[in-house]
């Protein structure tokens, strides 16, 4: 969609740079001349939030790691000392840590918005599936980070997920032996973990300009799922509609993200985590974060341990797979009555997950956990692929400008051509 | 391809050879070349030089030197009394010393091997009846079972907070995910108050 760069800097010097690295002209290209559907609503903004989540989780992180020390004697305590002796260090860690919740939040908003509009969708395929890793990145990162502080919780669930490993038939116990560098979780697992939660937001950083550039090539989708026909009706330059809109969101959800930071920072986490980690004796009753609590559902709700494991990753790789399970021609949920009622169906499920994630492994909930994990791989394996043979679509827009003026009254508005 | 180039870059420095070289070069689709060779032995030596490097790098994620030396224990088990268990810690994990009553050792007996999700004799899993010695990592995941007086789950063994894996009073796995019983690690008596692990 974003042709070659027309861009012409006005300063001699700007012209004489652009002559040799033309990185403005990308810049104005990406983010100011970049056509951005017209019809696009605000589930279109987590795009902008993630990115800045990205960006506020690794200024925090780099900041943390100048206070902390990823040693079992002393991690517990230097984490204590940031939150009582350094300077700022209380706000620093809880936006951290409530960062880390907050890039879930908008994460799964940006997903459910992909899977309601059909954003995975050809030509999009590529673009979603970058998604996907970025989200398994995200997921990696988000273990490793809660493992550091070194309380009870980061112990047995630096236990429990490593131990997910040696489940592998053979070779499962030298797998997780080699992650731990031990017999257990211990000063070598705590030591590789911090390194690797160092390094793994850049490699969603690097994931993250693939996603963008894959975005930029293929073009938004958008509520109507139509492609732009015609860039000068059917689409706004990025700066400033998308740029200001994109911004308001970001400034709205900093207030949510600032409300749990001020007022309940503690309230996402366990409280189990602020006692030491101690190897001889595990929590009564461990529960990972709240992101992961729907796939902690599914490992729980398959009675074999290879079942459980293997569901569980199945579930995350199933989404990869997506764009083929769906065989409908059409793309956005508005024009699909049966699927939007799948579609929130599925969300009840994913929550219904959650919540079942969070319960002890038994009686009742057991059998809850089993109903919706079937639903789960239901979902995408018998309703998505026979969705498009048995629904009658409602009929699509020929354009996005048609979709914008039907909702909007009609022809009075059509500007002049 | 290789062919190709190799006889036009020959033909660019003689063209006097130029008729001879093509000849050969027809030949040479039929049998490997000289440059064939070079090819397939740089990428072979590359391919052996990055895995000679790579080998470390994975290595080094191993258990290292210290690790391996904190290999064995000796414990005092004089302490413990009928029916208790002792945890001591091996290797980073929990090991439990259970002294088990007549009681405890003829339910581990009386069990129906066949039934179990780990087939297993108590007698396989001990080496003086009164004394059990397992590592307490639940096989499932690897949380602590509990064990405390009281709440030792329905086989009278062991109970897994996690997910809920029962354990007998063998350390065998009875019910719950869990797929293997309780590890025996290797110890030996070094005394009759006196046990050696590992």
């Amino acid at each position: 969609m974003s042709g070659p760069s027309t861009f012409v800097p006005k300063s001699a010097l700007g012209r004489w740079f652009e002559s040799r690295l033309p990185i403005m002209g990308l810049i104005h290209g990406s983010f100011v001349a970049y056509p951005t559907p017209r019809n696009l609503n605000y589930w279109w903004a987590f795009g902008a939030i993630l990115s800045f989540m990205l960006v506020a989780q690794i200024i925090t992180g780099i900041v943390l790691t100048m206070h902390y020390t990823p040693q079992v004697d002393l991690a517990f305590s230097s984490v204590e000392t940031i939150m009582r002796d350094v300077n700022w260090g209380w706000f620093l860690r809880y936006a951290h840590s409530n960062g880390a919740s907050m890039f879930f939040v908008a994460v799964y908003v940006h997903m459910f918005r992909g899977l309601y509009y059909g954003s995975y969708k050809a030509p999009r395929e590529v673009l979603w599936i970058l998604g996907v890793i970025i989200y398994l990145l995200m997921m990696a990162t988000g273990f490793l980070g809660y493992t550091l502080p070194w309380g009870q919780m980061s112990f047995w669930g630096a236990t429990v997920i490593t131990n997910f490993f040696s489940a592998i038939p053979l070779v499962g116990e030298a797998v997780t032996t080699w992650l731990w560098g031990g017999y257990s979780v211990g000063n070598p697992t705590l030591n590789r973990f911090f390194a690797l939660h160092y390094l793994l937001p850049f490699m969603i950083a690097g994931v993250v300009v693939l996603h963008v550039w894959a975005l930029h090539v293929v073009g938004q989708n958008n509520p109507a799922g139509v492609e732009v026909k015609n860039v000068d009706r059917d689409t706004v330059p990025f700066t400033p509609y998308a740029t200001i809109k994109d911004s308001f969101a970001v400034v709205c959800f900093l207030i949510l993200y600032a409300w749990f930071v001020f007022y309940v920072p503690n309230y996402l986490g366990h409280a189990d985590n602020y006692i030491e980690a101690n190897p001889l004796s595990t929590p009564a009753h461990i529960v990972p974060e709240w992101y992961y609590l729907p796939f902690y559902a599914i490992l729980r709700a398959i009675p074999s341990k290879l079942g459980g494991v293997t569901a569980m990753f199945g579930s995350i790789a199933i989404l990869a797979f997506l764009p083929w399970l769906d065989t409908s021609r059409v793309r956005s949920a508005a024009f699909r009555p049966m699927y939007r009622v799948f579609f929130w169906a599925f969300v009840l499920c994913c929550l219904g997950l959650g919540y079942l994630g969070a319960q002890p492994a038994e009686g009742g909930y057991i059998i809850a956990a089993r109903l919706l994990t079937t639903f789960y791989f239901g979902f995408f394996i018998i309703i998505l692929p026979l969705l498009g043979i048995f629904e009658t679509p409602k009929p699509v827009p020929a354009t996005i400008a048609d979709a914008v003026l039907a909702k909007n009254g009609g022809v009075a508005a059509q500007p002049a051509e | 391809m290789t062919v190709r180039q190799c006889s036009q870059s020959q033909a660019g420095r003689s063209k006097g050879v130029t008729v001879t070289t093509a000849k050969s070069s027809v030949a040479a689709s039929v049998e490997p070349t000289r440059r064939d060779f070079l090819f397939i032995a740089t990428g072979a030596a590359g391919a052996v030089g990055v895995g000679a490097v790579a080998w470390p790098l994975i290595s080094q994620m191993n258990p290292d030197a210290s690790t391996l030396a904190m290999a064995s224990i000796e414990v005092d088990i004089s302490a413990v009394a009928l029916g208790s268990i002792m945890t001591v810690k091996w290797r980073g994990k929990p090991v439990f010393i259970r002294h088990r009553t007549p009681k405890e050792i003829q339910e581990a007996a009386d069990v129906v091997v066949a039934t179990l999700p780990d087939p297993q004799t108590d007698k396989a899993r001990v080496q003086k009846p009164e004394w059990l010695v397992v590592v307490g990592i639940c096989t499932h995941l690897g949380c602590v079972p509990i064990g405390q007086a009281g709440s030792r789950g329905d086989y009278d063994g062991w109970f897994c907070p996690c997910h809920g894996s029962q354990y007998d009073t063998s350390g065998r796995i009875r019910r719950g995910p869990a797929p293997k019983n309780l590890e025996v690690p290797t110890y030996s008596f070094l005394s009759d108050t006196k046990l050696k692990i590992g």
